[in-house]
């Protein structure tokens, strides 16, 4: 874990004062909200419909057990009990006062958290892996570069005002869990052929109105040339990005109308200037850096206790069948806790259930968490043996849902229950969704299977790359739902494609039932997934169960 | 053809709690779209818009928002407005359970 020094943390002492009497003087009537309100985005301080929401970054996922009883006790003193974890890594806090929160960021302050950068214009909270440090396929641990972009974006005077806001991500593993295609920049950890660790960069992906899949502008770019190489990027797009029109200023545009080479060209040729201003400093501070993500101290014992469990307890192995990971450490796995029990609201977790998850990391977890972009908690590091007590423990917290990767471990943002920007609601239909599949009793026989839903065009629950997608609008005043098939999340990623006309809010759920039953029936066997089938057979055949009175009517 | 006025309430969120208000005849805030000033005519409307923009130190974003006269007295025609009055759907909290314990305190 990466620890804030005396520097780090006096600043974050600056930053909440300077806040806190920005709120003192909006409230005295000294600010109009006008002045006020990019002072408090750039806070992480939302107005949203029924309250102000406040977005805390949590780096790369990582949390230790400390941070996590810190977010627990915001849940609980200043907000109804509860947070939602976002697909950014983020936790939002939907009902704060104005006057609250600055005791808010100090509270978070002292375990090293802030809000800074989790909204405006500027670079966001830097993503990555949830399962780093600990994935049996990945290079090395992604966490230090993370930490090295987030320390050198944060607070970089260029980069507080630019055109459009800009999301970076990082990962090392052989397959793409930080969905590397979706962002502004991706930063994939690769190997040449001479053996040498250096970087691939992606960009200008991103989802939203416009969805598009990131491009490859360096194919392997050494260690030492990754900051100067990253500024060189931002600096063409902030200068040559649109800001006449903020639906056309995100990067993906600028590379989309400049074109991938030409846009390279500017980037290689801005590089020549600024690589000299980099003068090895940066290097330092990396080497200092990855001693913070040293692996803990991994202990080598007999797993017994973890194999009689198995055999003994079914819903134990129903649960170990479904959320575990192989970790690259003999003996050790990587647990996935599910905040997606059925009926409940996806990426939410009580006060007492991340007091408890803190427990458990301390317990049994080398003081590591995680939140993945998927909106569930991680535990990186648990010794096989200790799994019992650690399912046990996650029970008595009901945290024990066995649905990873299934179709009700669904994503879904905010939406018009919370959101000020939605056209419709997310959160319902999820869960809906989920409820209904686990009355059928089909979702492990359906298996593996990615619902995503957003209430808006701008897509903060990834309905794109859904392999199911739904996308919630207001069609005259009524909600309607659109569904998009066969978005893939990986590092195949794909844009779902439009299915057809939308669904009514009541005709949704019964909708995605028979596309479901409907691929039941077209599979070529329990091995062949969803995306696969969709990818076999093509959209006609899965339209022909989503509209089966058009289909009558054409017959 | 301009469109015809519909009648409207003007709205906004509270500075400090941030929760929904509506503005009254007599230029006060209230949480219950109940007591609201309902708007019929376009100009006036505009009028009292400017008069709730005024109160800077009191809310935030004040706009207006269509509303018709149900049997129940003032109602929302758009499901947004519906919501902001009513809170979210997958908890009991917001506007739902502060009137509640309001009723509570009351009775
Ligand atoms: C107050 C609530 C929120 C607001 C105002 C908001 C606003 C937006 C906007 C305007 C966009 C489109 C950006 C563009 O196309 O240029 C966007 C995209 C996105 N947001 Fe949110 N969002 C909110 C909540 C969330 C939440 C809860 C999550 C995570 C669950 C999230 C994650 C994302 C992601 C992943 C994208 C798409 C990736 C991209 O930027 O292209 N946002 N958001
Ligand atoms: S997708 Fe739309 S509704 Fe959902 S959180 Fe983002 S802005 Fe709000």
């Amino acid at each position: 874990m990466y620890h804030y020094n005396d520097f780090d943390k006096a600043f974050l002492a600056e930053r909440n004062r300077q806040f806190r009497a920005q709120v003192e003087r909006r409230v005295a009537g000294n600010l109009t909200e006008e002045e006020f309100r990019p002072l408090r985005l750039m806070n992480g301080l939302y107005l949203q419909l029924h309250a102000y929401m406040l977005r805390v970054a949590i780096p790369y996922g990582s949390l230790s057990s400390a941070q996590m009883d810190t977010l627990a006790l915001l849940a609980e003193k200043w907000d109804k009990g509860y947070g939602h974890f976002t697909t950014r890594q983020n936790i939002q806090y939907n009902w704060p006062k104005l006057t609250d929160v600055p005791d808010m960021l100090d509270a978070l302050g002292k375990v090293g958290m802030h809000a800074i950068q989790t909204s405006g214009n500027t670079i966001r909270n830097v993503t990555a892996d949830h399962f780093a440090g600990a994935a049996a396929d990945e290079l090395e641990d992604p966490r230090p570069v993370a930490e090295l972009i987030r320390q050198w974006s944060t607070d970089h005077p260029e980069f507080q005002f630019m055109g459009r806001k800009f999301k970076i991500a990082v990962s090392a593993g052989a397959q793409d869990r930080a969905v590397l295609k979706a962002h502004d920049l991706a930063v994939r950890i690769v190997k040449n052929d001479a053996g040498e660790i250096g970087y691939q960069i992606l960009v200008g992906g991103g989802l939203g109105r416009t969805p598009m899949v990131g491009k490859v502008l360096n194919d392997f770019l050494p260690r030492e040339d990754l900051l100067p190489y990253i500024e060189s990027t931002v600096s063409v797009w902030n200068q040559i990005g649109r800001r006449d029109n903020k639906y056309k200023a995100r990067i993906k545009i600028t590379v989309h109308e400049t074109g991938l080479e030409e846009f390279r060209a500017k980037v290689e040729e801005r590089y020549a200037t600024v690589r000299p201003t980099f003068s090895g400093v940066d290097q330092d501070l990396f080497e200092d850096i990855k001693a913070h993500f040293a692996p803990p101290a991994f202990r080598n014992a007999p797993t017994v206790e973890f194999d009689s469990a198995y055999d003994a307890n079914p819903l134990f192995r129903s649960w170990v069948d479904t959320n575990l990971t192989t970790h690259r450490a003999p003996g050790y796995s990587i647990v996935t806790v599910s905040l997606k029990k059925h009926g409940e609201t996806p990426g939410d977790a009580t006060a007492d259930q991340m007091r408890a998850l803190a427990q458990i990391a301390r317990d049994y977890g080398h003081d590591e968490l995680r939140i993945s972009h998927e909106q569930n908690v991680i535990l990186p590091h648990v010794h096989k043996s200790d799994l019992p007590a650690v399912y046990a423990a996650l029970r008595e917290a009901d945290l024990h849902t066995a649905n990873i990767g299934l179709i009700s471990d669904i994503i879904a943002c905010p939406g018009m229950d919370y959101c000020a920007l939605a056209t419709a609601r997310a959160i319902p239909v999820a869960q809906q969704i989920a409820t209904r599949f686990d009355e059928l009793k089909l979702e492990h026989d359906i298996g593996h299977l990615q619902i995503k839903i957003s209430g808006c065009i701008n897509a903060c629950g990834h309905h794109h790359v859904g392999h199911i997608g739904i996308l919630g609008l207001d069609r005259a005043g009524v909600e309607n739902y659109q569904i998009t098939l066969g978005g893939d999340a990986t590092w195949n990623a794909e844009i779902g494609q439009r299915a057809g006309p939308g669904f009514a809010y009541d005709e949704i759920v019964p909708a995605i039932e028979r596309l479901v039953n409907g691929y039941l029936d077209l599979r070529e066997g329990p091995e062949e997934t969803f995306l696969e089938a969709y990818r076999r057979l093509g959209l006609a055949p899965f339209k022909a169960h989503l509209y089966p009175e058009t289909q009558a009517n054409a017959a | 053809m301009p469109r015809a006025f519909t009648p409207k309430v003007i709205t906004a969120n509270a500075l400090i709690e941030g929760d929904v208000i509506y503005f009254t005849k007599d230029d006060t805030w209230t949480r219950d779209l109940a007591c609201a000033e309902y708007l019929t005519d376009e100009a006036h409307a505009q009028v009292r818009l400017l008069d709730a923009e005024q109160q800077v130190d009191l809310v935030v974003g004040a706009y207006l928002a269509d509303t018709t006269e149900g049997e129940n007295g003032l109602e929302p025609t758009h499901f947004r407005e519906e919501f902001r009055r009513t809170g979210p759907s997958n908890y009991f909290h917001g506007k739902q359970a502060d009137s509640k314990q309001q009723d509570g305190q009351a009775a």
